[in-house]
């Protein structure tokens, strides 16, 4: 297998695996949590896409059958049924697993490149774009004006032009 | 004896490219036209040693012999036959020398199609892909050799293929993408080869263009098989997962469509030339650091170890020394490359630019979104994750005003176009958009969702103005058929292509807003509803494939109770290594998905699953495709063909008046 | 000169960060506890009697998450064994999501180093102390603050090289000790 360990560390296993290019978990996880109301379902799903088993290859909490995973996802509706908010339960599992459970980083001294990174590529693709729209432009410029040399040649040119049309009059 | 032929094919391979890399470029350097003309029979030696050794291991493959290590670890005497012939590329070693050998094929394909290339451009642009063949072979060689035996005993039978990658789609998903991949290293090289001889002109952008367009339809479609080949195994009804190992293919695909849009410029207007030769630059660096990626074990996961240093230490040496290089020699060469051609800041020029800005910056920033838990780690010594919430976050407000543009650019003018025309020729397109945009959803589904309204306007704004644009273009013609006949294919090449993104994010949208799906526990003769389906579980059956056993449970599905379909979800466990896996119903539709995922069975004989109904998910495929198309469509356009009937005419003509001189001759 | 040198300057630092990230060795999760109580539980142990997390011991010792089904906990269980033999430090044991029938016979087949294992049936003490799977151990001292965390097996080498000197240092009274 490339470049791979396949290690199960737990009966209900969640295998690490690496393939080619996406990594496969291979027993999908089913789940049967009954919601009083829809929106708590939603919660449910939106929360346990958004926090990482900490096990795993990267999944997501609900993407992974990993023992763990189960866990948490338990966990995480008996807090919704408890009445918890989001906030709550992400300091719940922040207290436990830290920001490595977080799949959108929280805004940190640290992150803050990486939230403010887009932005700044943003800015400096447009200066690129800006310094290569004025570079074609001035370049235009400069093609239209012609040096002194090439003004001389063209004018010699001419004249050469001139004097054998004047040649060939006479001649004819 | 057959490893040891392929491995001495290979050794072979290496040395042809040694020669290919020094003596055209030599020739070219010094005018030495026997020196050059040893391109293509090179190119030739390279693709036939390096396609023996790829022979060489799917015969291996093919006879069991478990004594060589590859073949034991990936193999297995049960695996059906389809299987033990692609599971060459079932692992590293074998999957880059398939690399290779897509390389070697690219290498011959420019060597028999580029008659209109200059031998002196040739003979440079074989020289820098034989450079590239060298660094490629010497990393399998010395660190990957797939034909190491196993001493001193082999083993009876081989361990097996990995059970999630018994699949279809593993057969046409890993092929695709690295031709692709591999396409831009020809991109790539002529690229450098136009800024080692300095020229870089309309003429370059011709002969590039096709290429580069092949390989991104080529990519497109890797990407597109393994975004449809995910959805269907992982079995959570997700389709892109942003994960480190499938972000490196989006970036290159990124910078790849950058690329093809510049070439456009630079070929029909000679404009941002320097800015072309830097996105092939780019584009090849992304196909490069995507293999450094998934074989150094870099990104993984806390668990994965990473199998190899020495072979990340390999790829990142030839990563350096190539783009390394071709960025070194791009700064010292590429003042030489002044476009001539000014143009408006209202124009298609200036468009497309824009979009190019916002391609490079979205592929910086997933480049990011990718690398930056390593970095973090390095400088903080903590670990964090970055998901799909971070990625989406970034990703859709970049998507925006691209597609915005995409209506804008293709019907606007070149140099020039003035601002009222444009609004005169978009307002209606716009307002049509808007109002079928919000109505249609709501129509259909009776529930407002903000981004299926945004989804589809802005699929409508791109379709529309292209319908639009292309009803202007034939009006003047006396009928439609000629009207038709009298555009070029790389319009219809646009077309498609540009509908096909109006389709993904059709798909995209829709499927993001009305999926729905529920997760139960059934016995047989239970039924569920899950949106305007009823699933009921009937029998379970026991079943053995060729290489595993299994059972599936058979569910029936009705809608207004009329029978629909019936669906298959299985377990399987493969003999072989014992491991379990699941196997996805799925109904494909046009309109819809329906998707089961079987669990567990408990204690008292019911099953637990989880039932999906998606919405217009297959036309994210479907968009990819029509992608695909347009991307083949341009790039066979007669242009290209005429032009090289007519270089070979003057070169004929030449060659008989001149039989003494033997010179190509440049467009 | 912007567009040359850009480029030039982004690859560069690409290259510095992966060329880093090659050598970047530990990838291991550090514990989001390391400094913390260990989290108070109420618990039944395999033999069935009743432990709090007031029964664990004062001195410094091991907790050690192991299972039946956990093949890397049969590889380290050696270890256990000998330190206990020796005395060198109790060891207490986190039965992690397992059957109590299995657990209690895989001890009785292999041996048991354990002063007492906790029954963690559905990993719910797993999940305040940051569990992900077994095996993992906690290094916790006197105090019953948790000071180190080892994910995967703890074999003679890792215990020689990483937790005697950690130990050691615990072991030594220091004034520093007052603070906690």
């Amino acid at each position: 297998m490339i470049l791979s360990e396949m290690w199960s560390r737990e009966r209900s296993g969640c295998y690490l695996i690496v393939i080619l290019f996406f990594g496969l978990p291979i027993s999908a996880q089913v789940d049967t949590f009954e919601f009083d109301k829809a929106e708590n379902q939603e919660r449910f799903r939106n929360l346990s896409n958004e926090l990482r088993c900490p096990m795993c290859q990267n999944t997501s909490l609900s993407g992974s059958s990993g023992g763990v995973a189960e866990d948490l996802r338990r966990e995480i509706f008996f807090m919704i049924k408890d009445g918890q908010s989001d906030r709550e339960i992400k300091d719940f599992m922040f207290e436990r697993y830290g920001d490595f459970i977080f799949y959108k980083p929280r805004l940190t001294a640290g992150t803050i490149f990486l939230w403010a990174g887009p932005a700044f590529f943003l800015l400096i693709g447009g200066i690129v774009g800006l310094s290569i729209f004025r570079g074609a432009q001035s370049e235009a410029l400069k093609n239209k004006t012609l040096t002194g040399s090439d003004q001389n040649k063209i004018e010699s040119l001419l004249a050469r032009e001139r004097r054998n049309l004047k040649a060939r009059d006479k001649a004819g | 004896m057959i490893p040891e032929l392929g491995q001495f094919s290979l050794i072979l391979a290496l040395n042809l490219c040694i020669l290919l890399s020094l003596f055209p470029l030599v020739g070219a350097v010094k005018g030495d036209v026997f020196l050059m003309g040893l391109a293509r029979p090179l190119t030739v030696g390279v693709f036939v040693f390096v396609g023996l050794a790829y022979l060489a291991l799917t015969v291996t493959f093919a006879t069991d012999d478990f004594s060589v290590l590859y073949v034991a670890e990936h193999s297995n005497t049960l695996l059906p036959d389809r299987y033990k012939l692609t599971a060459v590329w079932g692992g590293h070693e074998g999957s880059f020398l398939l690399w290779i050998f897509m390389l070697s094929g690219w290498m011959l394909a420019v060597a028999r199609f580029s008659r209109s290339v200059p031998l002196d451009f040739l003979a440079r642009v074989l020289s820098i892909l034989g450079m590239l063949c060298v660094g490629y072979l010497l990393f399998l060689l010395a660190t990957s050799n797939p034909f190491d035996r196993v001493v001193p005993l082999a083993p009876l039978d081989g361990s097996d293929l990995n059970s999630a990658l018994q699949d279809f789609g593993f057969i046409v998903h890993p092929p695709t993408l690295y031709m692709g991949y591999v396409g831009f290293s020809v991109v790539f090289a002529f690229a450098m080869a136009a800024l080692l001889n300095g020229r870089l002109d309309s003429a370059w952008a011709r002969w590039c263009r096709p290429w580069a367009n092949v390989a991104w339809a080529i990519l497109t479609l890797g990407l597109c098989l393994g975004s449809w080949w995910a959805y269907y195994e992982l079995g959570w009804g997700g389709w892109w997962a942003w994960d480190p190992v499938e972000n490196p293919p989006l970036i290159t695909w990124l910078l790849g469509t950058a690329l093809v849009h510049s070439l456009a410029v630079s070929e029909k207007r000679g404009a941002f030339k320097s800015w072309t030769v830097m996105l092939a630059i780019l584009a090849f660096a992304g196909s490069l650091l995507g293999t450094f990626i998934t074989r150094s074990g870099l990104l993984t996961s806390i668990h994965a170890f990473a199998s190899d240093p020495e072979r990340g230490i390999f790829i990142l040496g030839i990563l350096v020394l190539s783009v390394g290089g071709g960025l070194l020699l791009y700064a010292v060469r590429s003042p030489l490359l002044k476009g001539g051609v000014g143009f408006h800041l209202s124009s298609r020029e200036m468009f497309l630019l824009t979009n190019n800005v916002l391609l490079v910056v979205a592929a910086a920033s997933v480049l990011l979104g990718t690398l930056f838990p390593m970095v973090f780690q390095a400088l903080t010594g903590k670990l964090i994750s970055i998901g799909p919430p971070y990625f989406n976050a970034i990703f859709v407000p970049l998507m925006i005003p691209l597609v915005f543009f995409m209506a804008v650019g293709p019907i606007s003018m070149w140099k020039s176009t003035s601002i009222p025309f444009m609004i005169a020729r978009l307002s209606k397109v716009g307002i049509l958009s808007l109002a079928l945009g919000i109505g249609l959803p709501l129509l259909l589904t009776l529930e407002f969702d903000l981004w299926s309204i945004v989804g589809v306007s802005f699929a409508l704004w791109v379709s529309l103005s292209m319908i639009n644009d292309f009803g202007k273009k034939i009006r003047n013609k006396s009928n439609l058929l000629e009207g038709v006949r009298s555009l070029q294919p790389s319009y219809y090449g646009m077309q498609l292509a540009h509908i096909g993104v109006a389709i993904m994010v059709v798909g995209i949208a829709l499927t993001s807003a009305y999926s729905i799906e529920k997760s139960v526990l059934l016995q047989n003769g239970e039924s569920t509803a899950l949106g305007s389906f009823d699933f009921e579980i009937g029998d379970v059956r026991t079943f053995s494939g060729p290489n595993f056993s299994g059972q599936e449970v058979v569910i029936s599905v009705f809608k207004d109770n009329s029978f629909v379909t019936e669906l298959l979800p299985q377990r399987r466990v493969y003999i072989a290594s014992g491991t379990p896996s699941t196997e996805m119903a799925i109904d494909a539709g046009f309109l819809r998905d329906l998707f089961v995922t079987l669990g567990d069975q408990k204690e008292n004989g019911a099953w637990s699953m989880t039932l999906y109904v998606k919405p217009f998910v297959r036309w994210i495929w479907l968009g990819a495709l029509f992608m695909v198309l347009g991307g083949l469509i341009s790039a066979a356009d007669k242009r290209y063909r005429y032009l090289q009937r007519a270089v070979e005419e003057k070169k004929a003509n030449y060659e008989t008046h001149h039989p003494d001189r033997l010179v190509d001759v440049g467009v | 000169m912007l567009g040359r040198l850009l480029p030039v300057s982004a690859f560069v630092l690409l290259i510095a960060a992966l060329g880093f990230g090659l050598f970047l060795e530990n990838k291991e999760l550090p514990s989001v506890l390391v400094g913390k109580r260990v989290p108070s539980f109420s618990l039944r142990t395999i033999d069935g009697s009743l432990v709090t997390d007031k029964d664990l011991p004062s001195e410094v010792f091991l907790l050690n998450v192991w299972g039946s089904y956990c093949l890397p906990c049969l590889i380290e269980h050696p270890t256990f064994m000998s330190l206990t033999e020796r005395s060198e430090i109790p060891v207490i044991g986190i039965n992690y999501r397992d059957e109590l029938s299995l657990a209690a016979g895989w001890l009785e087949e292999n041996g048991n180093p354990f002063q007492f294992s906790v029954v963690d049936r559905d990993g719910r003490f797993g999940i305040d102390l940051g569990v992900y799977g077994a095996p993992e151990t906690y290094l916790v001292d006197a105090e019953g603050i948790i000071r180190y965390r080892h994910v995967s097996v703890l074999d003679d080498s890792v215990w020689r090289e990483v937790f005697v000197p950690l130990i050691n240092n615990l072991r030594s009274p220091r004034i520093g000790l007052m603070e906690l």
